[in-house]
């Protein structure tokens, strides 16, 4: 093990409460074809932690992020969840683990209302059947309160009640980011998985979104696994780090651990050998 | 009347409160939208909530006389605290959300506020900010929970928690807190609202329970307000005017009280609630008919011409029907037709149906668009007031609505005019004193209980009602003797959209004369649908076309000002168009764009003394201030117009 914490979890400095190992990525290998995406990776992500995935373009970040996700299969290596070793599952599958993800581009449904789209993300909790769901009767609709409700809370707690009926087509590119946030967390998901969820935000989204996802491992208690570009937002959220390049991991340890680790400089600043 | 109503009437707010959970508890006293519901709470359900924070107060231990700080949107419970605090004989102090934290502190530590009831995270990091240098805080209350958990809650505490505590403390505080509501009357404290001041410090102004009830009491049998009427609280809690709406009337007569769900969401909530009573600032007004109007652009042409049609009819009609004043049958027909097909799906969309009574106040709203509202058959009215006198100082009766006038003065006021032209009031809202500021007091409020306003204004003589024309100080004589009062012209002025700023000048001085800065999205919009071009704002400005219009403008408002006999003299006689627009980076301005008259006056002395000449044009260098604070030079020949004057020949022949 490469992390010098206890095993049975530990309290940050500001107070949240950092559990044992959620999931665990042993030796990961992906390939496509002949090309190798993810190479020989393993590394775990703690209960209540917020955990980043750094790297230079290409890395392998996304692909890692898919594979956590189901999406993709890895050739080699196994994932360890909530103690047991995870078989070969689909993405719906993967998300009814309570896996929820947002995307690197906005994957929403554009002519649907905000609030259509966020009640999407409570699908793997619905079990009302084609035919009660189509004549609102019995459990359908006593799961679409249910449900709403839910919405509801998460709504309020991304502050989106001004746009609750708006298409989503009509909003600016920020708020996108965050309707998308809205959706993976209506999945009420134990671990939340952020494909750059800062990418082409000005200064002021950027800062709404960092406290949008402190708040929710915040008051959630969600695990959160994010690949973000912007250094600062990363150092700044994370509670440790994995840094890829070329596919291999080069770096694994707190913001600080991570900034001084060579390795990462001089795939981030380019060092030459001499 | 007045001994038997003040035995009928409870003598509190938390009496008022008692008194309508007995009358009407089934009622419903408050709405908010939470979880993009209406959650709702009856009279009944108000003052058991109100009683159990009260009770939570006094595990806390708040004293007598305690301030209680308010500071967040308006929510119920926000409310409640405040009605809580009154309860057990503290005094609450409401705050503005957005001030910035040393504001606050000046506040906070002025009224010694022992306790704070903030609204979000936000506002206690404020109140947590400001904490090394007042004192005087011990407790912090915070309604929203969110983000809330980390902090050190050694001296924090939910607002709900309290009120848990306050319920299981029932038995033993219960007689301890009806001592306290026993004690309650007409000479208590019943709020501490701080006036924005704009000149120095915020003062605190002290109303009692006789300020807020007995006004309460007038202006609602004014407007004939009654349970079921529905208002959406929306603007700031720390105004005066909100705490008389949604606490002292709505307790008064037992109306509802709607709050929004935020503040974005406001025009929807608005239409959701369909509030029949409503109170707007004039931008607040302005800015829904530039929606509308924006939208219409859009609109296909049928809907336009319809639009446009109707609209035409209702300005005819519609005031008309409101003030009861006949109507042809066809004409009827035809706005019930406009009603049907324009009218009623408009008012539908702005969310003002069913509003029975609407008011606007504190700046002089633009006569189209006060109109516009008015001929929608929406009850649109002005009134007159300030923090000093519980909101009322005069209002408008249904029937009796102008443009440019403030209306009569409201049932219980008196109001005098002074010789300089100053309004002076008596009412028994009439502010008790500012907290701990005697001597603004005594320079404010006479030992007669004559208030000041601070406004120059006149009685109409033929039908008594009040017009507001200028801050006293601005208001001077003409050579002739006649008043001359600037901001009055300059504010008729400023309703063409192509004027974007004027500055008249004349006292002691024979005749009148101005500065019109053109605006240049108006004017360049013109510019651009006519083909004219123009390189810079300079260059627009000294175009021969904008001037035609320009001086079109102000003879038009020669000829309104020509009416009125005691302002006939401030007439423009001769104008010209600025070459910059008047900055605040130039010290032209304060920084909220009010004129800053006497700077102005000395910086273009040279402008002023060739418009009292007889030159055509004049030349001038002027200093500016580049935004990177680089000062630079420009320099422009301006072109002086004359323009026709009204009723000019009857003076001359009295003379």
């Amino acid at each position: 093990m490469l992390d010098t914490q206890p095993e049975e979890g530990y309290t940050t400095a500001d107070g949240r409460k950092i559990g044992g190992v959620a999931m665990e990525m042993r030796n990961i290998t992906l390939r496509f074809g002949g090309v190798t995406a993810i190479k020989d990776i393993s590394f775990d992500i703690r209960w209540g932690e917020v955990r980043a995935i750094i790297g230079p373009n290409g890395a392998g970040k996304s692909s890692m992020l898919n594979v956590i996700s189901g999406f993709y299969n890895p050739q080699e290596g196994e994932i360890i969840y909530k103690g047991y070793r995870r078989p070969r599952m689909r993405p719906y599958q993967v998300a009814r683990t309570g896996i929820a993800r947002t995307f690197q581009n906005i994957a929403l449904f554009e002519g649907m209302s905000v609030l259509d789209n966020i009640m999407t993300g409570r699908l793997n909790h619905m079990k009302a059947n084609i035919f009660q769901q189509a004549l609102w009767w019995g459990t359908a609709q006593r799961e679409e309160e249910e449900n709403r409700e839910k919405v509801e809370k998460v709504i309020d707690f991304l502050e989106i009640q001004h746009i609750r009926k708006t298409p989503v087509a009509r909003l600016p590119y920020g708020l996108k980011k965050r309707v998308e946030l809205a959706r993976a967390l209506a999945a009420e998901p134990s671990i939340l998985l952020l494909d750059e969820p800062m990418a082409g935000m000005n200064v002021e989204e950027k800062e709404d979104m960092c406290r949008f996802i402190l708040d929710v491992n915040d008051e959630f208690a969600t695990t959160i696994v994010l690949i973000e570009h912007d250094m600062g937002v990363v150092m700044d959220l994370s509670d440790r780090v994995v840094v890829m390049d070329y596919g291999k991991k080069i770096g694994d340890g707190t913001p600080d651990e991570v900034r001084n680790n060579e390795e990462v400089i001089k795939a981030y600043l380019g060092v030459t050998d001499d | 009347m007045s001994t038997t109503a003040a035995q009928d009437i409870p003598q509190s707010v938390p009496g008022l409160l008692a008194r309508n959970a007995r009358q009407f508890g089934k009622r419903t006293a408050y709405r908010e939208k939470e979880f993009g519901i209406w959650q709702h709470w009856t009279w009944a359900e108000t003052a058991e909530e109100v009683r159990a924070m009260a009770l939570g107060f006094l595990v806390l231990g708040v004293e007598r006389g305690d301030y209680v700080a308010i500071i967040g949107r308006n929510r119920p419970a926000l409310y409640w605290s405040m009605v809580a605090a009154q309860s057990v004989g503290a005094i609450p102090v409401p705050l503005y959300q957005d001030a910035v934290a040393e504001e606050m502190a000046y506040v906070l530590d002025h009224c010694g506020a022992r306790f704070v009831v903030a609204g979000d995270q936000e506002q206690v990091d404020k109140v947590i900010e400001v904490q090394g240098k007042v004192t005087c805080i011990e407790q912090i209350l915070y309604l929203d929970k969110r983000g809330m958990r980390k902090y050190d809650h050694s001296s924090m505490n939910w607002l709900m928690d309290v009120q848990t505590e306050g319920r299981a403390a029932a038995q033993r505080l219960g007689p301890e807190l009806d001592k306290r509501l026993a004690e309650l009357s007409y000479d208590h404290t019943c709020v501490m609202l701080y006036t924005s001041g704009t000149t120095g410090k915020p003062k605190g102004v002290v109303l009692s329970n006789r300020n807020i009830i007995e006004t309460s009491r007038a202006s609602s049998e004014f407007d004939k307000l009654k349970p079921g009427d529905e208002i959406l609280a929306y603007l700031p809690m720390a105004w005066v005017g909100d705490f008389i709406f949604a606490i002292g009337q709505a307790y008064y007569t037992g109306f509802c009280v709607n709050c929004p769900e935020s503040a974005q969401t406001m025009m929807t909530d608005l239409r959701e609630i369909g509030p029949t009573y409503y109170f707007a600032p004039p931008r607040i007004f302005e800015t829904m008919l530039t929606t509308v109007m924006i939208r219409m652009e859009d609109a296909s042409k049928i809907k336009q011409r319809l639009f446009h049609y109707f609209m035409a009819h209702a300005r005819e009609v519609g005031p008309k029907l409101l003030d009861g004043k006949p109507v042809s049958l066809g004409a009827r027909l035809k706005y019930g037709l406009g009603n049907l097909l324009v009218y009623g799906p408009l008012k539908d969309t702005l969310g003002l149906r069913r509003i029975r009574v609407a008011y606007t106040a504190g700046e002089a709203i633009g006569p189209e668009i006060f109109e516009f509202y008015r001929a929608l058959g929406i009850n649109l009215k002005q009134l007159y007031g300030q923090t000093e006198a519980s909101v009322f100082i005069t209002q408008q009766p249904d029937g009796e609505v102008r443009n440019d006038t403030v209306g009569v003065p409201s049932p219980g006021v008196e109001v005098k005019i002074a010789e300089n032209g100053e309004v002076y009031y008596r009412s028994p809202g009439t502010f008790v004193e500012y907290y701990k500021n005697a001597e603004s007091t005594a320079s404010t409020k006479d030992p007669e209980g004559w208030v000041a306003t601070g406004d120059a204004g006149f009685f109409e003589d033929s039908t008594g009602h009040l017009r507001i024309i200028d801050r006293a100080k601005d208001v001077g004589k003409m050579a002739d003797g006649g008043m001359f009062a600037p901001k009055y012209v300059e504010n008729k002025l400023k309703f063409f959209p192509n004027i974007l700023e004027s500055v008249v000048f004349g006292n002691n001085r024979d005749r009148c004369v101005a500065f019109i800065n053109i605006d240049l999205g108006a004017v360049g919009s013109w510019a651009e649908r006519n083909n004219i071009a123009y390189s810079s704002y300079q260059e627009l400005a000294g175009l021969k076309r904008v001037l035609d219009t320009i001086q079109e403008h102000v003879e038009t408002v020669n000829e309104s000002v020509a009416q009125d006999e005691m302002l006939s003299g401030c007439q423009i006689h001769r104008f010209l168009v600025l070459h910059k627009e008047l900055d605040a980076d130039d010290g032209e301005m304060t920084r909220t764009r009010k004129v800053r008259r006497r700077i102005v006056e000395e910086k273009y002395a040279d402008l002023i003394d060739a418009l009292y000449g007889d030159k055509d044009s004049v030349y001038t260098e002027t200093e500016v201030t580049y935004e990177d604070g680089r000062k630079g030079k420009i320099t422009a020949t301006l072109e002086i117009r004359d323009a026709r004057v009204f009723g000019a020949e009857k003076k001359m022949a009295a003379e």
